[in-house]
């Protein structure tokens, strides 16, 4: 049996809940990464905000970049945060002051971006189509395999770059070497 | 609301602005790299309204999210290898006890 596109006897939007819920969930998560002592439950938060903004991809059409969103967010970076947390926790750092002395300027920065950005929004007519579109993921492998070669073959040299240099980077001293610390 | 593009811009600014207060407000340099995340997000979340209203961009925001994200994914790799440089030389993860050029 189909489900209309209204919840029934209202005139209210099956996709402008959905909508409305994963928009606060990413919203809520996000300030909780930003304001939360506990530096391990950032990161779980974080998690919580990627798989809310990997539906709304999905809302936007566009699952190939929500399976993507999953997998490289999801599955690849938030591991490597917490991997990073585990190795950074010192006993003292948690019981100390979260923020900086200078916290109230950058939340002043923060509401006056919301602000600016908010009233542009707002305030600009966009010609846009009237819904939204569906994403063929076909098309958008001919884009980034025949029009957007280049880049897709550089970003793969910038990733292999990275990893070379972070494995450079973490790597312990090997004692003994030539080198002293 | 969930059909016009204004909504998911004012999200993605929303998102923008709380990473904003992230990077510039926390003490610990693992947070201000997730703060970093966030903003990175946020825009892949613009790039990608644009491409699901405006029919010729649709293609193209895709492959330009998905540049972005691998992008992301090296600055993430290459920045957490720098804090555990970093860690392993002043023992703390907190960047305004940096603070050895000031002397």
């Amino acid at each position: 049996m189909p489900i209309g596109d209204t919840i029934p006897w209202t005139a209210v939007r099956w996709d402008d809940v959905l909508f409305v819920v994963l928009a606060a969930v990413l919203l809520v998560s996000a300030l909780l990464v930003v304001t939360m002592r506990d530096i391990i439950r950032c990161g779980l938060a974080m998690i919580v905000s990627f798989a809310a903004l990997a539906g709304i991809y999905v809302m936007l059409g566009n699952p190939l970049i929500a399976a993507t969103q999953v997998l490289v967010y999801i599955g690849a970076i938030s591991v490597l945060v917490l991997f990073a947390i585990m190795l950074t926790q010192t006993k003292n750092a948690p019981a100390r002051l979260a923020f900086q002395t200078q916290a109230w300027a950058a939340g002043l920065a923060a509401v006056v971006i919301a602000v600016i950005v908010t009233a542009t929004v707002l305030a600009t007519t966009w010609p846009t189509a009237p819904t939204r579109l569906w994403t063929v993921t076909s098309d958008v492998a001919h884009a980034l395999f025949r029009d957007y070669v280049l880049p897709f073959e550089v970003v793969s040299v910038l990733l292999t770059a990275a990893v070379i240099g972070a494995v450079l980077l973490a790597r312990r001293e090997i004692s003994g070497g030539g080198e002293d610390k | 609301m969930a059909n016009s593009l204004d909504s998911y811009l004012i999200l993605s600014g929303l998102l923008f602005a709380i990473g904003t207060f992230g990077f510039l407000a926390r003490r610990n340099a693992i947070s201000m790299l997730m703060s970093i995340e966030l903003m990175l997000n946020a825009v892949n979340l613009t790039i990608l309204a644009f491409g699901a209203f405006v029919p010729t961009l649709r293609t193209g925001a895709a492959v330009i999210a998905l540049l972005v994200i691998a992008v992301a994914a090296a600055e993430a790799t290459v920045g957490l290898a720098i804090i555990i440089a970093i860690f392993r030389n002043k023992k703390t993860p907190l960047v305004d006890e940096y603070d050895s050029m000031r002397e």
